[in-house]
This record gives C-alpha cells, sequence and structure tokens, in this order.
C-alpha cells in the first residue's frame, strides 16, 4: 500500500512538472526538433505588375501588387525581389509596410531587363531577440526594361505657359526694333537710382553696393550685377567712390570686371580701383557684421541692396537706415520684401529687380522684353482670374499637373 | 572675339539647361550635374581669389594707416589663426592612425570653430530681434492709410499668435476670436499677396534669363 502511495505521489510530481511544458506548444512558436521555431508562413500576394516608370531617365521600374489575403492577420511587411533571370538569384530590392501596394526600384539601369516577385513576410522576434520570419511569394513576372523617355510629359503645362512668355517677350523685342515707340510704367525705386548717387556726390560720401549672398548661379545675382553697372557708370561720371563688399570669389571677379568697364566705358578707367570691388567673406552673418562695421565707420550716403538676401537682410537695412543713407533694395526672395519695405526708402518688388537693367538703360530691345514680360503677367493673371471663376461654379476640369 | 565666345557658351549652356529640364533622356539627365561640378570645381580656384583680395585689402590699409587699420590688422590675425589651426590639425591627423580630420571634436581648428565663430555668429542672428523691434515701429506708425491698414493687420497677427489672445477673446464665438482673424490674415490677405510677389519673381526670372540666353542683356559682361 505503500509502495502504490509513493508510486503516485511520483507520478503527481512527474506530471505537475511536465505541465509546463506542455503548455509551451499552444504559443505561435511552435519547438520542432532540437528549438528550432516556426512559425505560419502568410499568403503570397494573388499577382504583381512591372512597369516602366513614365517621364523618367530610364533607371527606375514601378512594381504594384494585389494585398496578400493574410494582409491584416500575419503580414508584417512586403519584400520586393529582383532579379536579372527568372530562376533567379532575387536580392531584396526594397521593403514596404503592410497595406501598401506599391514600390519605385530605383536601383535598375537603363536597357538592362529585370524579373520581379513579392514575398509578403510574416515577422517576429524570438525569445533570444533574433527574427523568426514566414514568407509568401507571388509569382515571378518580367522581363521588363526600363526606357529612357524623351519628354517628360508631366512638365507639358510648363512647357506651354514658357513658350507663351517667349513668345510674348521676342514679340515685343521685334516691335522694339521696329522701332515702335513702348510705354512703360514707372517704376519708383529705379527712378530713385540717379538722385541717389547725386545725393551721395553732394554729399561727398560713398555708394555702398552689397549684391547679396548668392553666387553667380543665381539669376538675382545676375540682376544685380547687371544694376551694378550702370551703378557704377553713374559713379564714375560724378566721380562718387563705389565699394561694392562681395561674399563669393566668383561674384568678385565677374563685378570688378563689370565696374571696371562701366569706368572705361565713360573715359575714367584711371579713377576704377579693383579694391572697390573686395571680397569680404562667404560667411552670412560675418558678411552682414563686416558690412555693419564699414557702414558705421564711412557713413554713406546710399546704399544698394540687389540679389539673394536672407536673415541679413534686416540687419543690413536696418544699420544703413541708422547711418543715414537713402537705401534701396531689390531681391528675388520674398520672405525678404516685407523687411526691405520697412527699412528702406525705396523696394524693388518682384520682377523689378529684374526691370531695373532694362528700364536704365533704355536700349529698345531691353524695354521690348520687359513689356513682354508684363503681357505675360496679364495673360497669368486672366488664366487665374478664369479658373477662380470656374471653380466658383464647381467646374474642376482644369487641373494643375504636378510638376516635381 | 573676347565678347563672343562668352556670349556663345552662355547661349549653348542656357539652351541645354533649358532642354535638361523637359528631356529626361541621356546625356540631357546629366547636364545638371555636370554643371553643378564645373561650377563647384571653378568656385573652388575663385576662393583663392577671394581670400587673397582680402589680405591685399587689409595690409593695403594697414600699411597706409587707414583710420580702421587695427580692424584689418584683426582680421589678418584671426584668418592665419584659423588656416594655422586647420593645417597643423590636418597634418596631426594624417599621422594618426586611422586618419582624422581637422574638423573632428578636440582639434584646434574645432576649438575656434565652437567657442569663437559659433558664439560670434549666432550674437549677430541675435542681433536681428533688436532690429525687427526697430524696424516694426517705423513700419507700423499710422502715417497714411495704407500704414494704418497695416498696424491694424500686424496687430491682430501678433495678438492672435500668443496665448494672451486666446484669453482676451475667449468670451467670444470661436470665428470672431483674435487667433482665427490672425490666421484668416495669413492664409489669404498674405498668402494672395505673397503668390503675386513670386509669380512677378518667376516671370522676371524667366525673361532675364531669355536676354541673357540670347545675349539682348549683356551689361554683366561689359559693365
Amino acid at each position: 500500500m505503500d509502495r502504490l502511495k509513493t508510486l503516485l505521489f511520483l507520478t503527481s510530481v512527474v506530471i505537475l512538472l511536465c505541465l509546463p511544458a506542455l503548455s509551451q506548444t499552444d504559443t505561435p512558436l511552435g519547438l520542432v526538433g532540437d528549438a528550432k521555431p516556426v512559425i505560419e508562413s502568410p499568403a503570397g500576394p494573388p499577382s504583381v505588375e512591372a512597369k516602366d516608370t513614365k517621364n523618367d531617365d530610364g533607371s527606375a521600374i514601378d512594381v504594384s501588387w494585389q494585398l496578400s489575403a493574410d494582409d491584416q492577420r500575419l503580414v508584417t511587411k512586403y519584400q520586393v525581389l529582383r532579379s536579372r533571370s527568372a530562376a533567379g538569384p532575387f536580392e531584396v530590392a526594397g521593403e514596404t509596410t503592410k497595406g501598401q501596394h506599391t514600390y519605385t526600384d530605383n536601383g535598375v539601369k537603363v536597357g538592362d531587363s529585370y524579373f520581379y516577385k513579392i514575398a509578403a513576410v510574416y515577422e517576429i522576434k524570438s525569445a533570444d531577440s533574433t527574427s523568426v520570419t514566414g514568407k509568401g511569394e507571388s509569382q515571378v513576372i518580367g522581363p521588363i526594361k526600363p526606357i529612357a523617355q524623351w519628354f517628360n510629359m508631366r512638365r507639358l503645362n510648363v512647357l506651354f505657359w514658357l513658350l507663351v512668355t517667349c513668345a510674348a517677350i521676342l514679340f515685343y523685342i521685334m516691335q522694339a526694333k521696329s522701332g515702335k515707340e513702348l510705354y512703360v510704367r514707372k517704376i519708383a525705386g529705379i527712378d530713385a537710382v540717379d538722385d541717389a548717387i547725386g545725393r551721395a556726390t553732394e554729399m561727398g560720401r560713398k555708394v555702398f553696393f552689397v549684391p547679396g549672398i548668392q553666387d553667380m548661379d543665381d539669376v538675382a545675382t545676375i540682376a544685380a550685377i547687371t544694376i551694378l553697372g550702370r551703378v557704377a557708370r553713374i559713379c564714375a561720371t560724378n566721380d562718387t567712390m563705389l565699394d561694392v563688399p562681395v561674399s563669393k570669389s566668383l561674384v568678385m571677379v565677374t563685378a570688378r570686371e563689370s565696374v571696371r568697364e562701366a569706368y572705361s566705358r565713360v573715359g575714367r578707367p584711371d579713377a576704377f580701383k579693383e579694391d572697390q570691388v573686395h571680397y569680404v567673406t562667404d560667411d552670412q552673418f560675418g558678411y552682414a557684421a563686416a558690412i555693419d562695421g564699414m557702414v558705421m565707420r564711412d557713413k554713406p550716403a546710399a546704399m544698394f541692396y540687389m540679389g539673394g538676401f536672407f536673415a541679413e537682410a534686416l540687419i543690413l537695412a536696418e544699420t544703413g537706415n541708422n547711418a543715414g543713407a537713402i537705401q534701396i533694395a531689390g531681391t528675388n526672395q520674398p520672405a525678404q520684401i516685407p523687411f526691405f519695405v520697412a527699412a528702406c526708402d525705396y523696394t524693388l518688388i518682384g520682377e523689378e529687380l529684374f526691370a531695373a537693367s532694362a528700364y536704365l538703360e533704355r536700349e529698345p530691345r531691353l524695354l521690348g522684353s520687359l513689356k513682354g514680360q508684363d503681357f505675360a503677367k496679364g495673360l497669368f493673371l486672366l488664366a487665374i482670374f478664369l479658373l477662380l471663376i470656374l471653380a466658383m461654379f464647381g467646374i474642376n476640369w482644369v487641373t494643375i499637373m504636378d510638376v516635381s | 572675339m573676347k565678347r563672343e565666345i562668352p556670349l556663345i557658351i552662355t547661349f549653348v549652356a542656357g539652351v541645354a539647361f533649358v532642354l535638361q529640364y523637359f528631356i529626361p533622356h541621356y546625356p540631357f539627365s546629366r547636364f545638371e550635374n555636370i554643371f553643378s561640378d564645373w561650377f563647384a570645381i571653378v568656385g573652388a580656384f575663385a576662393i583663392w581669389l577671394g581670400a587673397l583680395s582680402l589680405i591685399k585689402l587689409c595690409l593695403l590699409n594697414i600699411s597706409k594707416k587707414s583710420h580702421d587699420w587695427p580692424i584689418s590688422l584683426l582680421i589678418i590675425v584671426c584668418f592665419l589663426s584659423i588656416v594655422i589651426a586647420g593645417a597643423i590639425d590636418g597634418f596631426q591627423g594624417m599621422n594618426n592612425t586611422p586618419a582624422t580630420s581637422f574638423r573632428d571634436p578636440g582639434t584646434n581648428f574645432d576649438w575656434l570653430y565652437q567657442n569663437v565663430y559659433t558664439p560670434l555668429s549666432s550674437t549677430m542672428f541675435a542681433i536681428l530681434a533688436f532690429f525687427v523691434a526697430s524696424a516694426s515701429y517705423r513700419a507700423f506708425r499710422a502715417r497714411n492709410t495704407a500704414a494704418t491698414l497695416l498696424l491694424f493687420s500686424a496687430f491682430f497677427v501678433m495678438i492672435g499668435r500668443v496665448p494672451v489672445g486666446d484669453y482676451l477673446s475667449a468670451w467670444l464665438p470661436e470665428r470672431m476670436q483674435l487667433s482665427h482673424w490672425a490666421n484668416w490674415l495669413m492664409a489669404f490677405p498674405n498668402t494672395a499677396g505673397q503668390r503675386a510677389v513670386m509669380i512677378g519673381i518667376a516671370l522676371g526670372t524667366v525673361s532675364t534669363s531669355l536676354r541673357i540666353i540670347l545675349g539682348i542683356e549683356r551689361s554683366h559682361l561689359e559693365g
């Protein structure tokens, strides 16, 4: 009897010790054989499509697929697998999260053929932090060959408006060349250039010309250099000292040549000094600090700020204002225009900066381009107005194309 | 020929740049990178021109004992300090295993950058706040109708953007509260004005580019 009791006790102990191990068989991670985890594999995407990306240089393929039947239940991500042959081997070209069904593969070469398949992946971390995955793969599709296009159709609307603008400009240039008198509206800021330099001449003080902190690859800097040429000519004629501190070496070289030519054209090459156009620093606030120092020491009578300006715009303009200089500014940075309006006597707003050269020169062909520019602006206003009216009546058939 | 060659280069480069925007096919797709690389190379050489110009001007000021010659002396001392510190750190870094850069933390160059350049640069940026205040004071004086309109707009935008604005107008319906007025001013009149300016700038850019590409605008080449 005692032996039977002991046997029953030992059996109970063994069963109790085995219970935790038995309960583990109910977890998602099963232990099979020598403790290798196995998880359920999701169903693969039922269909896959791959096609050449439109409007590109042939460096991309768009891949899309139908979501796996287990997308919401098991799938944690999709892998886009790519190979140069249908038999493989396939490499992972990219991944998307669950619920996503498109991917643009930018890792392809124009002219080569590619095969694709999509793997729906169920991935979890096991107890020892290693990843355990189950995969369901789609069928292989291909070959797909990326092709480079000769025209980006998404930029058709840009081309249309560019051609309209260019046609208007060229038309008015031809009108001007044929001798037709063109009316150009008055721009107060540009009319004040002569007065500002005249004031400096009378006071016997310097004129400062600041061409912004952008390099020669910025159109605003080029526009600034064209205005500088005209300012330099007036300064040379009036024998007024012109000081041009610049923040880019290439701008210094270009501005120096422009000023040198301006002095030569009015017969004063001897009055030109190379150091009139001098480099200060590439650093934004270092440039502002240097000019502020020069302005407070030299007290110029006139200051021109033309070109690309950013946060230093107000620092410069306020210092010039404190020094009592008459100030004329123009920039292509819309965010800085209010600061110049607040701190300067005259501000060239928007396209006026680009009109300044033509306006000052009064050369017919340049004035023609100015007239064409205004005409194109009128067309844009008309188009915006018409689209606004259509939108108000719920007519949205005119859509603006994405030009990104 | 001295003037024709730059005009031809400008025309070819300008047309190529316009074409690459619309044609994604090779070789047009490479133009932007090629031009960008060339610009960087030319710019790198030109840096020496700028540095030499700066030193020459400062030395001239010192030799002439101009009224601001101590500042010129300071510029040269600062210039040489940072160049020498960078050069010493660079040479020392080459001997290290693995090689280190003069810009790495702990170098003399980095010390100067962190403790001299950065505070000075931050100070200049901070001064902007005071200049905004003084410029606003002048701009918001109600001298005429436009300035008065600007004053009222600025008042509503500023008070609508701070908690006290919400506190003062909390008793009003939501659409009448100051923050709503401020948002409306920024979203409609302000955006409309900004976009008008941007359209003008874009047109001016096209017009200027066309004048330069066609060689009608030459003043940047010949003064």
